[in-house]
């Protein structure tokens, strides 16, 4: 049972046998035009042009010009999509980072001082769990109308909760080790001992929830775009070019498929590599 | 067991009264909460007997208690954005659309998702077992609506076998099901497999078959009920994204549902409703989490000397 294994250290000889189709998906359709896209997307994604509006993508009647044709604006799909994966990124990794930082402390100082602080973790985490994030997404819309922070705000919510459990549970384990207790009697302080000797232990765990987090980071941040309650225009985040060719599908069903096409590529890579990475690292993740 | 449950019915409980205070802190966060609860045009005396009726010069803790207590009696205000109607009351016209759809989205993923996790588990390494593996990869990958409008496309607009959105018949109904239950099928396709594998390989199986207990009862009584404790686990999760998927889906079809009725409230700025919609929500949400305890405990044996 997982209870009964130690974690074990982060080390990068584990990491053999890279998944290596789903990175290339991941780099060419999401890392890439993350940080290159100003460079090497073809069109200005937000300048409308009137006069190639509404061009099919290419292979269905379109040229090379717009491969993947262009929107009732005349503005380009591949362009924006490129262009777009910067906020996705931005707005899923510092969401994912506020769950990791937030959960992993509080998991961390719960399972090694116990008592009162632990339950009170503890209860926060149950409660967590038990609030559905759209409603939370739907609520903070409501009030502060919706921005890059609330999204921040809801996916890290979202997440904090699985880093603070497992955490938890795992220095629950460790702190009755033998070199904590060394540690201890050495004269180390608490703070070190926490830190520097039972933080690095964790790491795998954290990594693989992580990565394994990310899909959904991704989903949850698409989904409220395209509700119209995550990153506002004119930015085009995923969610809001689906959302922008829904009305249009009869006949121009390039607007809305393809950035649903590369949400769906994204997120299928990271679950892989997530699965892989979880296999490698932490196989006692299995549940998640 | 009495314990757990009570345990759980408590944190649930508690979720609520977190959310409860969410929402009172809306009307606040917006800045006026007499400019976000009464229509512009609302006159002086109007709002004055508003301002009496709901306590707001009253101190903080004393308005959240009258909140709190008119909540309980269902009563959120007048919706700004459809006039004359209650809040709460335009709410709960909307819930049976809902739960319809909801519940089968539920159906269609149980019926779907248990009988292919368990064959994928028993033909283990096949093309069935592949198969199957792919479809719930693929299947929690996909935006569900952007999936919604793929199936528009397809079944819609291509084949015209149904309607694209809208409300009226069982037809209307399917496409916007899948697209909510896809998601869950794959989840809980996935979550069948491994849980059969497992109880595939103990001893109660083998014993059962050198017995000469017929191959279907092995696979129907005596493994799939020894597994079926970890799909449902998942039903609480499962709730949850049932919930956030007729928000979205409701949207993508125009169902008018509760989930299209919050997202409306929220662009009309319809604080009344939005306070309605959420804490009817939650209050679904919190419900359908009781019924995963209890059904768990039905079926989990171990539970009932918990």
């Amino acid at each position: 049972m997982a209870e009964l294994s130690t974690p074990s250290r982060f080390s990068l000889r584990r990491l053999r046998n890279l998944p290596l189709v789903p990175i290339i998906i991941l780099l060419v359709v999401f890392i890439i035009p993350a940080f290159f896209a100003q460079w090497i997307a073809p069109h200005d994604p937000y300048v409308p042009n009137l006069r190639a509006r509404l061009q099919p993508p290419v292979f269905f009647g379109g040229t090379w010009e717009y491969p993947l044709g262009t929107d009732r604006l005349g503005r380009d799909i591949l362009s924006r999509i490129l262009h777009g994966a910067w906020y996705v990124m931005a707005v899923s990794m510092i969401g994912i980072f506020v769950g990791v930082v937030v959960g992993t402390t509080l998991g961390l100082i719960a399972g090694y001082v116990r008592g009162r602080f632990d339950s009170l973790v503890m209860r926060l985490v149950d409660i967590s769990l038990a609030l559905p994030a759209m409603l939370l997404a739907l609520a903070l819309a409501a009030a502060l109308g919706a921005s890059f922070l609330s999204v921040v705000i809801v996916v890290g919510f979202a997440l904090w909760a699985y880093f603070a459990r497992q955490v938890r549970a795992e220095v629950l384990l460790l702190r009755d080790s033998d070199f904590v207790a060394r540690s201890l009697v050495a004269g180390s302080s608490h703070a070190r001992i926490l830190f520097r000797h039972i933080l690095p232990n964790v790491v795998n765990t954290i990594v693989v929830l992580a990565t394994l987090q990310v899909g959904i980071a991704i989903m949850l941040d698409a989904s409220l775009s395209f509700l119209g309650i995550g990153i506002p225009r004119p930015t085009p985040a995923w969610g809001l070019l689906v959302s922008d060719g829904r009305d249009f599908i009869a006949t121009d069903w390039w607007i809305a498929f393809f950035p649903g096409l590369a949400i769906m590529l994204t997120v299928l890579s990271v679950n892989m590599i997530g699965d892989w990475l979880r296999d490698a690292l932490d196989p006692r993740l299995k549940q998640f | 067991m009495l314990r757990h449950l009570l345990l759980r019915s408590g944190s649930s409980l508690f979720a609520l009264l977190i959310i409860s205070m969410i929402v009172f802190s809306l009307s606040q966060l917006s800045g006026n909460p007499v400019d976000a609860l009464l229509p512009d045009d609302a006159t002086q005396e109007q709002i004055d007997t508003f301002i009496r009726d709901w306590g707001l010069d009253q101190p903080l803790w004393k308005q959240y208690m009258t909140f709190l207590g008119n909540a309980m009696l269902g009563d959120f205000g007048t919706s700004l954005k459809w006039p004359g109607e209650s809040a709460m009351g335009f709410v709960l016209d909307r819930m049976p659309a809902t739960l319809k759809l909801g519940g089968l989205a539920i159906l269609i993923s149980v019926v779907i998702a248990l009988p292919l996790g368990i064959a994928a588990a028993y033909t283990k390494g096949s093309i069935t077992d592949n198969a199957a593996q792919l479809f719930a990869l693929l299947g929690q990958s996909m935006p569900n609506f952007w999936l919604g409008i793929v199936l528009i496309w397809v079944f819609s607009v291509w084949l015209g076998w149904l309607p694209t959105s809208g409300t009226g018949s069982f037809a209307h109904l399917i496409l916007p099901a899948i697209a909510i239950a896809w998601f869950q099928i794959s989840a809980l396709t996935r979550l069948t497999r491994s849980a059969m594998l497992e109880v595939l390989d103990a001893e109660y199986v083998k014993l059962a078959r050198v017995k000469g207990v017929p191959e279907w009862l092995v696979i129907c009584k005596h493994a799939f009920r020894n597994a079926a404790v970890v799909p449902l686990t998942y039903f609480g999760i499962l709730a949850a994204s049932i919930l956030t998927g007729s928000v979205v889906i409701e949207s993508v079809y125009s169902y008018p549902g509760m989930g299209w009725v919050a997202i409306e409230a929220i662009r009309g700025r319809d604080f009344p409703v939005i306070q309605a919609v959420i804490l009817a929500y939650a209050v679904i949400y919190m419900l359908s989490n009781l019924l995963v305890d209890l059904l768990y405990v039905v079926v989990n044996p171990r539970m009932h000397h918990g």
